[in-house]
Formats: C-alpha cells, structure tokens, sequence
C-alpha cells in the first residue's frame, strides 16, 4: 500500500530530525532513494528547486516525493506524515512547557544528539562531493570519471563566497549562491 | 451574471471578515494564525530562522498574544524538539493561542503555499529538464547546494559542545557513514540508529553525571 508507506516514512523522517531542514537529508536520502522511490540525482535536483520557492525544506520534499510516487493524495499522505509527529510532540511539550526546556535530560540528549547531527550532514556533502567530482554524480562503485568542470565551478564559488564574506562582512543568502551556480553552470556547461 | 453575483457574494463576506478582525475571539484568531502562518509558508525561502520575524510582527506586535520573551522559548524548544523548526513553531504558536484547533489551522496554514507550489511544479519538472539550458543549470546548482551543505555544517558547529564523547560520536558517525557509502552497504536506518544512539548516550552520561544539563 503506497499510500500507508508514504505516510509512514515521512512520519520516521519527521520524528527523528532534530533542527529541520538540511539535517533531515541524509536521512531522506536514506529512505526515498534507498527505497528506490525518486534517484539520487533527483533528489539533489530538488533540494536545490526546494531552495528557490518558499516554504520550509521539509513540506516541500514530502509533497513532491509524494505527488511523483502516487499524485495528489501520495502528497497529502506524505505532507501528514510529516507534520504529524511535530503536531503531537509539540502540543504535549506545550501543555508541560517550561519545564522541558529545563530538563537536563532533555539537555543532555541534545547534547549527545547533535555532534551525530553535524557528522551526518558532513557526510552527506563529502559524499555527494566526491560523486559529483569524481565519479560523474554516480555511486562510488560506479566507473571513474574526474568532472574538472564541476571542480573549477566549486573551486570559483568557494572563492568568490569568501571573498564577498570578506568584502561585505555578511554571507552570501543561500538563494543567491544558488543562483550563481546556476548561472555558472549554465555558462561552463553548454560551451 | 454568475461572475458578478459571485464577486457580490466575496465583496459582502471579505466585508464580514473585515468587520470581525477586529473583535478578539475564536473566529479572528484562527484567521489571524491562518493568515499568518500562510504568508510565513508563502514568503520564506529554506524555512527554519527566515519565518520569526514574520511571526513576531503578527503574533507579537499586532495582537499581543505571545510576549517576545516567550518567543525565545517557543524558538529554543522547536529547536530542541523532533521535526521541521518553521513546523514546530506554527504548531506552538497555535497552541498558546488558540489550543489544538489553533495549531492545527496554523499548521495548515504553513503547509498550503508548500502544497501547491511544488505540486504544480512537479508536473512540469520532467519536461522542465529536458532543456539543455536547465540541465546545465541544474549541474551547476549540484555544486550549489554541496556547498550549502557544508554551509549549513558550519553554522550548526557553533552549537555543538566538543567534549571527549561528543568528538568520539562525531568521528563514529562520520566514519560509519563513509564506510557504508564506500562498501555500498545498503542500510536505510542508519542515520536513524546513529541519532537514537546519540540520543540514549546523552541521557545515559547525564544520569552518571559526565554531561552537564542546564541551557547553554
């Protein structure tokens, strides 16, 4: 039933990410492309699409894994499931409130929880770096292919990012890195 | 004749929305956390931080109905709880105004604008990548988000405690992850399994007094 299944991971991924947004991606990568819902390629597609139209990162990878797999009511089934666990955890943290945050169990898990957090999100870009680079957006068994365009790409963003930080003393919003790299892509791809 | 029988008809209803905006009770409430949680999912790219002032001016400023102090809690604890923050907050919010009716409309509230936008784009989206120009575009915009990804990496590492354990987690998760991806094991719970271990480590440590509790 792809209905109950959709419903059903999303609820995972929604109970089990802590801080939203890119910390959830390795553990939807896991599940919707381990699960051989949407391609790995896809999926990194649509983080970057997620990144150009409004609304949080999570509603809009539900509702786009779930409307491919199963149209409309894949994507309300997706959506719900991803929201339920907040709804539910939240309204009993509400109804306790301050007391939560106070809890040094509450605290000490967090602590445990967030260096596994960071490492995970770490290596889900050294992965995806060296599969772009390396082996033409492919797994790591794949045949090797060295993409010196998408090498000179990062080493010119990295660079020009830094320097923007330097000059204006404010990081460059996501949206516009995105934006440059389309553009540059754009101009390094198609010559 | 039907359209301007249909215009009459939104004309005297946005005239009775309008003239009840301004009383305080159930109906304007929920209004009000619709509407604003609509335009915080209508408005904010990448979600999470970008939506609190929004939802400070409508619910802090205008209406008074959750003090800006208390929004400082209501940030820390849907940081600290499961599950999207923008998400987390909406149901908060709605919560405290307006109980579980109040976080279920304001919840829903965040999720229409998502609902639509990407579900229209996704009907155009195998087309859309047909193009030569998007697929170039698209190479360009992986680099873009690997390097947002180490971005976000950044950002999040000024929250982290580096205690003894906590490096040991951060080193065995990562390693973990590498390996798997390198011998192609194929384990769809993995990182799930890295957090509940992360999760019962720290509760274990503060129990036997290795973790200090209490806000950073």
């Amino acid at each position: 039933m792809v209905f109950f299944e959709l419903f059903y991971t999303f609820f995972l991924i929604g109970l089990f990410t802590f801080g939203g947004g890119y910390a959830m991606i390795p553990m939807i990568q896991e599940q919707v492309v381990g699960k051989g819902w949407i391609s790995e390629e896809a999926l990194t597609d649509f983080i970057a699409i997620s990144e150009v139209t409004p609304g949080p990162f999570a509603l809009n990878i539900s509702t786009f894994v779930g409307n491919t797999l199963a149209g409309p009511f894949g994507a309300i089934c997706s959506t719900l499931g991803v929201i339920l666990p907040s709804l539910i955890v939240i309204i009993i943290v509400a109804m306790i409130m301050k007391k939560f945050i106070a809890n040094r169990y509450v605290q000490g898990a967090l602590n445990g929880v967030k260096p596994i957090v960071l490492a995970l999100i770490l290596s889900t870009a050294l992965l995806l770096l060296v599969k772009v680079t390396l082996f033409g957006g492919h797994s790591l068994q794949s045949e090797f292919s060295f993409d010196k365009r998408s090498l000179a790409l990062l080493v010119f963003l990295v660079g020009f990012i830094t320097i923007y930080k330097k000059i204006n003393k404010k990081s460059l919003s996501p949206i516009k890195i995105l934006g440059l790299s389309a553009l540059l892509g754009i101009i390094i791809f198609t010559v | 004749m039907s359209l301007i029988i249909y215009s009459i008809k939104i004309a005297i209803l946005s005239y009775i929305i309008y003239s009840q905006m301004k009383k305080d009770n159930l109906f304007t409430r929920l209004l009000t956390l619709f509407l604003t949680f609509l335009k915080v999912g209508a408005l904010t790219f990448g979600g999470g931080y970008a939506m609190i002032p929004i939802v400070l001016e409508e619910v802090s400023k205008k209406k008074k109905w959750i003090s800006e102090m208390e929004m400082l809690d209501i940030i820390a604890i849907s940081e600290s709880t499961p599950g999207p923050i923008a998400v987390n907050t909406a149901t908060y919010v709605g919560y405290r105004v307006n109980g579980i009716l109040g976080s279920i409309v304001a919840t829903f509230g965040l999720a229409l604008p998502s609902f639509v936008i990407i579900f229209v784009i996704s009907y155009f989206y195998k087309d859309f990548m047909q193009w030569q120009v998007i697929q170039a575009a698209f190479k360009g915009l992986k680099v873009g988000v690997i390097l947002l990804l180490f971005n976000a990496v950044l950002k999040l590492k000024k929250g982290v405690k580096f205690t003894i354990i906590g490096v040991i987690s951060f080193i065995l998760a990562l390693a973990v992850m590498i390996i798997f991806s390198i011998f192609d094991i194929q384990f769809k719970f993995m990182s799930l399994c890295l957090i509940l271990y992360g999760i019962l480590l720290g509760i274990v440590l503060t129990k036997i007094g290795k973790m200090e509790g209490g806000k950073e």
